[in-house]
């Protein structure tokens, strides 16, 4: 063993990791702040927001690495179960906040959340207890990870499925209406609407699947084969997570959508834009 | 006295409370000064708006008709009609028969082709003309007409007048016609109400 290396196993095979010391994290941290005093010379105005930013990282970081090894020490199913909701709670409060019109009261924060609910941990159980199949099936070091994977991506894809419906339906309020007194259900005058909103969800993960390993080298593969996990088994581990973040996400934006736009209207098919809040100026 | 369309006590945030009695074939002109209410009136009646009340259609409560339904018997036409489609014919309702547009496409002096016109290219009074055409394919009881001619030179609304008298004098259907000129009033006849401040005044 080379000194600063710490032995793992994956899988039964010995991997090891070169421990970062310190000064490697400060060296990094050193060319954030050339980067901000350059920023800060051509006053760009981001100086600020990029130095709390850098400061954030730091801390939520350092916060979930602690949490982790506290978690993976305790492994409970308690504790797992508590840790996921926590990070369904988080976002879905970020999904709530990228909404430019959102759902006035529970809703606004209830449509994302209850869709992520329904698709990250599904699609997170069923990879746990069929696919990747660790014992007990919760493992915290294969769960909140995988969770954390899907509820990242399928935060985004719904948050952009709803901001996107809920700004075309308030736009073309005109044409719904219009539809709705020639007698078309809402299901028909929404149709190209709802149809648009639910791809621009879909859009950025199958973006990422189109270019995955050609334009870009996806995170979570990096990371493995930088912790000595053999590349194959990398890239096994990464076309798993690209399938479920693409179900997980791809359901999760269908299903919110579908769920914003029942609620847009009312039991007479009236269209209620005084669901939405008014856009933020 | 036999209402085709019977309102009792329609009330909204903004509106009522409302009673009118309206008769098959009856044409009643609606005015006030604007934000009295006029348009809250007719998108109250054709639902398209959360109300109470109570709203009949030859004596039929209107809870008891599913909105769909409701909205092709109660027809709302706003000032300016919404188009969504590229050509005319694809804002026709799902299901209307073609023959019955072509059939009244001369009560709107349009010409046959205009179906195929690309939306577009349509100018202000074709657009309206078409807007209440495509409502008429429903066979609407009742017609809500929200100032319909408010764009439109004299020769355009004269033709708007004559299709609804038309229309009503055929279907004997009724209508709500919002408007503000005075001209029009004396042309169209008929009762005419004020609102003021969401209520009516006979």
């Amino acid at each position: 063993m080379v000194p600063g290396t710490r032995a793992r196993f994956f899988r039964g095979t010995l991997v090891s990791v070169i421990s970062l010391s310190a000064l490697d994290l400060t060296l990094a941290a050193m060319l954030v702040l050339a980067l901000a005093g350059v920023t800060l010379w051509a006053r760009l105005g981001v100086g600020r927001s990029l130095l709390i930013a850098s400061v954030r990282t730091v801390l939520q970081l350092l916060l979930v690495g602690l949490v982790l090894q506290a978690l993976f020490d305790h492994a409970r199913l308690g504790w797992v179960a508590l840790m996921a909701l926590v990070m369904l709670a988080i976002a879905g409060y970020e999904v709530m906040a990228r909404q430019e019109r959102r759902f006035v009261g529970f809703w606004g924060y209830g449509i994302g959340a209850a869709t992520m609910f329904v698709s990250s941990f599904a699609v997170t159980v069923l990879a746990l207890t069929t696919m990747v199949g660790p014992s007990p099936w919760w493992e915290p070091q294969y769960a909140i990870p995988l969770l954390g994977m899907l509820l990242g991506n399928t935060m985004t894809g719904i948050a952009l499925g709803l901001d996107r419906l809920t700004q075309t339906v308030w736009r073309e309020r005109r044409v719904i209406e219009g539809r709705l007194a020639l007698g078309d259900s809402w299901v028909n005058a929404t149709a190209t609407m709802r149809r648009e909103a639910s791809r621009s969800g879909l859009m950025p993960t199958i973006n990422a699947m189109a270019a995955a390993g050609v334009v870009s080298l996806p995170g979570m593969m990096t990371g493995q084969i930088l912790a000595g996990v053999p590349p194959v088994e990398a890239v096994k581990y990464q076309i798993l997570i690209m399938f479920l973040i693409a179900a997980g996400t791809g359901f999760g934006a269908l299903g919110a959508v579908w769920f914003a736009s029942r609620r847009l209207f009312d039991h007479r098919a009236r269209l209620r834009l005084d669901r939405l809040r008014p856009g933020r100026r | 006295m036999d209402c085709l369309l019977e309102i009792e006590a329609l009330q909204t945030a903004q509106l009522g409370p409302v009673d009118l009695c309206l008769q098959a074939g009856e044409l009643v002109q609606i005015t006030g000064v604007s934000g009295s209410g006029k348009s809250l009136l007719l998108r109250a009646v054709a639902d398209l708006d959360p109300n109470q009340g109570i709203v009949r259609l030859d004596g039929v409560e209107r809870g008891h008709i599913a909105p769909t339904d409701w909205r092709r018997q109660v027809a709302y036409v706003p000032a300016e009609t919404a188009w969504w489609g590229l050509r005319v014919v694809e804002h026709f309702p799902p299901g209307s028969d073609p023959q019955l547009a072509l059939s009244w496409l001369a009560l709107f002096s349009l010409p046959e082709e205009s179906l195929d016109w690309e939306v577009e290219r349509l100018s202000s009074g074709e657009r309206q003309r078409l807007g209440l055409l495509r409502a008429f394919l429903n066979r609407p009881r009742v017609l809500l007409l929200d100032e319909p001619t408010a764009n439109l030179d004299l020769e355009n609304t004269r033709r708007i007048e004559r299709a609804v008298r038309g229309y009503l004098a055929e279907q004997g259907a009724g209508a709500l016609w919002v408007s503000h000129d005075t001209l029009q009033r004396n042309r169209l006849g008929g009762r005419i109400l004020e609102i003021r401040d969401g209520r009516l005044i006979g």
